[in-house]
């Protein structure tokens, strides 16, 4: 997978994740891959309706020590 | 995306710090949706407006009163429960720290960095006898009619 930008949301509570989300996400273009990392537990539905809402796809989910990891593709 | 952007419309009616706490965050999270925000100040809500200095401004005796009694700026707002004398706000900004959220004057600084259209209702501001040098910049005045143009295409309109 060609992840073209990471963000680094960890700590962050809501609705800062999205927020940062959103941002990164309009830098990228379309089909570029952004990664988001959190330790938002609320990031775990709140993200992949945001990605969804706005066109985007989630590509993959991960969850390790606390850590959240979503690869998300820009639509 | 070229088609027509949604729209979320919050009436900000409140002065409780919780409460605009509330408004704040879901404004902020609509913005990262995409959405056109608009928030409209009304009433006590019109103090998470205020600057946190005061602005020397020509003033009535009822005027200056109100503007004694009202908490200047977001920061000052009591909680809508246990406010417990002003302590309360201690205790919740404490723990808006230790989880790493944001506090409400932050809030406000990233809708308007996010481009959200702020809103103080022209009529309530006159009836709080409150001016425009006492409100933050980059703000609008405006009436019932205007907020009504944004709500009737709203996709999403509160009332906190």
């Amino acid at each position: 997978m060609n992840v073209a930008k990471v963000l680094d949301a960890k700590g962050l509570s809501c609705p800062m994740p999205v927020v940062k989300a959103k941002k990164a996400m309009d830098e990228l273009t379309s089909g570029q891959v952004l990664e988001v990392q959190t330790t938002d537990k609320g990031a775990k539905s709140d993200l992949p309706a945001w990605a969804q809402a706005s066109g985007h796809k989630v590509i993959d989910i991960k969850e390790e020590n606390g850590i959240l990891t979503f690869w998300i593709e820009k639509g | 995306m070229s088609q027509q952007k949604k729209k979320t419309t919050i009436i900000l009616f409140s002065g409780d710090y919780d409460k605009a706490m509330a408004a704040y965050i879901i404004a902020n999270g609509a913005a990262a949706y995409d959405h056109d925000v608009t928030i409209f100040h009304t009433f006590w809500g019109l103090n998470a407006l205020r600057k946190d200095a005061h602005a020397p401004v020509q003033k009535g005796f009822l005027e200056k009163m109100f503007a004694k009694m009202m908490p200047r700026g977001a920061d000052r707002m009591g909680l809508s429960r246990m406010n417990f004398a002003g302590i309360g706000p201690k205790l919740i900004k404490h723990v808006i720290k230790k989880h790493n959220a944001m506090p409400l004057p932050q809030l406000i600084d990233m809708a308007k960095e996010q481009g959200m259209k702020l809103v103080a209702c022209q009529m309530t501001v006159d009836l709080l006898g409150l001016k425009p040098e006492e409100l933050i910049d980059g703000i609008e005045f405006a009436g019932v009619a205007a907020y009504l143009a944004d709500a009737s295409e709203g996709n999403v309109n509160l009332f906190i």
